[in-house]
């Protein structure tokens, strides 16, 4: 009550037809303080974010170090073109979806599968048991994750491949088969992030009107049709929400895991474009390669995500913006 | 009316078997999340022959502490361990200011500034710089090879920012605000002697999440650090765990290669344990907490 007040009153102020200036000026004697708080962080968006974005022009130059970003000779679109025509450029670009679309696959609706079965557990202890030990591995760190990996899938000494010869299965060597680097990534994001992904599906659930419930029980409803009709519908919105962030991230999907997953053997598969744009850019020393592709990868991602924001907009009312 | 009880009584018995379906995939979910966990406890205390084996189980076999004092003893993890430390305390001490600092302007209605500074936030995360921008430009102003790098690079979070102005903006009574500036307060003394007081709660989530992404960063360790002396224990891990590169300090007194592969073995599950105590400890305690975070920040608005 009292907020919607105060914004009305806000509204009032700076709708006034005083001249701009004047407003400006009143704007500035009222928030100086504000302004003052936020001095630091914007300072800090300007510098760290705002002036490497300036420094994306690097893509459209022949850098030298000598002559800095600003002074080096403009080279056009040629890096961005010989990117498309190299060799590398389809691998990494089935490489990098293959895996974000595995993983968003098989890693988006299984948050919502646990959510659920755990809003339909009756007992409290069990269900905060099983969340406190789902949501433990999420703050495990990712180089100590691979380590894992490597220790559990291990050919001759891993507990899997001993698990494996109980059936008489040979041993596979999991962190060197080209084949298996998607299956074991996109396995071990959901083993290390589905009971963290599932709590903002529990809030969503929490905040169902319990009548509903209710109702559909005197109804003759049971469990199946109440997760059907109530539940999926009730998290929806946040679903598709959490959807387009998910898409979001498509062209950006883990540098960190892939490039501690990556060996020689597996490189065919675990090639991909942030892990590319890292050996380019700072092990070989091709600032402006790097820079084009990076570039190239970002505004792919944002295409991506405008166009996911338009469909769930008009598909279901739900969007970021 | 006989119908009827008898659909209430099929319904009761199709409740029970969700119910003991829903139970036991979810035991067996809790299960395959622990288990890994506890077997890297056990492993780390086990005869590096009965892990090869297959014999370690569920509980040490040939129990020895032998990985640990290899580790205990070695300096470069020691000073990795003390890099981590530092960073991970200074830099979320930056990172709580600069967070708030911005959080309490950005929940102001009525502040001028309000909308360009959230587009201006927002827009850094749908468009970056970069890579090598980004590298260049911390060579540039010189932070790059330095401590600064590690935490002033990620000493603001939009996503926490967000968290923290929803939870401002829901959580402080607008009449608190109204009955200080009566008295005469100013947003500076506002924000410093009640936002920050009663903002506790949300300060705990922020310094978690803060926290943990400083201790489990190696990126920008392996990015902008070439000096080994300034290694977080990421980066150390990551040479120990990832690429095998035991240091040939812990593997002074051991004498032939079947021995320390062994030990190597053996260092690796010990080290998983001691890099992550300092989080599992703190787990527990502060579960509720994290949970909360998420929650807020799941607001819309």
């Amino acid at each position: 009550m009292t907020q919607t007040k105060t914004a009305q009153k806000t509204r009032a102020v700076t709708y006034t037809k005083k001249p701009l200036s004047k407003r400006m000026r009143r704007a500035f004697l009222r928030d100086w303080q504000l302004l003052l708080l936020c001095l630091l962080p914007a300072l800090y968006f300007l510098i760290f974010h705002y002036i490497p974005m300036y420094g994306v022009q690097l893509a459209f130059k022949d850098f030298r170090a000598a002559d800095g970003i600003w002074g080096s000779q403009w080279a056009g679109f040629k890096y961005f073109e010989r990117f498309f025509t190299s060799y590398q450029f389809w691998p990494l670009i089935k490489n990098t979806l293959l895996l974000s679309f595995g993983q968003l696959l098989f890693g988006f609706p299984i948050p919502i599968i646990l959510a659920i079965l755990l809003n339909q557990t009756r007992s409290t202890r069990f269900r905060k048991f099983v969340q406190t030990i789902t949501y433990c591995p999420h703050f495990i760190s990712i180089v100590v994750l691979v380590g894992m990996l490597n220790l559990f899938l291990s050919p001759r000494s891993g507990l899997i491949n001993h698990f494996l010869g109980l059936f008489g299965i040979d041993a596979i060597h999991f962190m060197g088969d080209p084949g298996w680097f998607r299956p074991v990534f996109i396995l071990s994001g959901i083993w290390q992030n589905a009971g963290w992904s599932a709590i903002i599906y529990i809030a969503a659930l929490a905040g169902i009107n319990p009548d509903l419930y209710e109702a559909a029980q005197i109804d003759g409803a049971n469990r199946w049709q109440l997760i059907r009709h109530i539940d999926l519908p009730g998290i929806m919105p946040t679903a598709t929400m959490m959807f387009i962030l998910e898409v979001g991230k498509v062209m950006n999907i883990g540098f960190q895991k892939a490039y501690l997953m990556q060996t020689g053997l597996n490189i065919t598969t675990s090639e991909i474009i942030p892990t590319y744009i890292y050996k380019v850019g700072l092990i070989d020393a091709q600032y402006s390669y790097s820079a084009a592709i990076s570039l190239f990868n970002n505004i792919i991602n944002i295409i991506l995500l405008v166009a996911v924001n338009k469909i769930a907009q008009k598909t279901s009312e739900n969007s970021l913006w | 009316m006989k119908a009827a009880t008898k659909s209430k009584m099929r319904r009761g018995l199709s409740d029970r078997v969700f119910d003991i379906v829903n139970y036991a995939i979810l035991g067996l979910v809790a299960l395959a999340v622990l288990y890994p966990l506890y077997f890297v406890v056990i492993a780390s205390f086990s005869d590096p022959d009965a892990i090869n084996t297959g014999r370690v189980l569920l509980w040490p076999v040939g129990f020895n502490t032998m990985g640990y004092e290899k580790i205990f003893a070695d300096a470069k993890i020691w000073r990795s361990y003390s890099n981590t430390i530092f960073y991970t305390v200074l830099g979320t001490t930056i990172n709580i200011f600069l967070t708030m600092m911005l959080a309490y302007p950005l929940s102001r209605r009525e502040f001028c500034g309000r909308k360009f500074l959230t587009f201006f936030m927002m827009f850094t995360l749908y468009f970056q710089g970069g890579l090598v921008p980004t590298y260049l430009l911390m060579q540039d102003i010189h932070l790059y090879d330095t401590p600064w790098v590690m935490v002033l690079l990620p000493a603001l979070n939009v996503f926490n920012v967000i968290i923290a102005r929803t939870n401002i903006q829901n959580n402080i009574p607008e009449e608190l605000y109204e009955a200080a500036c009566l008295d005469g307060c100013s947003h500076l003394k506002y924000f410093w002697k009640v936002v920050f007081p009663l903002s506790k709660t949300i300060i705990a989530v922020l310094v978690l999440y803060y926290g943990v992404a400083h201790w489990n960063d190696y990126m920008n360790g392996l990015i902008y650090l070439r000096d080994e002396g300034l290694y977080p224990l990421q980066l150390v891990l990551r040479g120990i765990l990832v690429q095998n590169q035991a240091s040939a300090s812990m593997m002074g007194d051991v004498e032939s290669m079947m021995a320390q592969q062994k030990a190597a073995e053996l260092i690796k599950y010990g080290l998983i344990i001691v890099s992550a105590l300092p989080v599992l400890v703190i787990y527990p305690f502060l579960q509720k907490y994290f949970e909360k975070g998420v929650m807020v920040g799941s607001v819309k608005g």
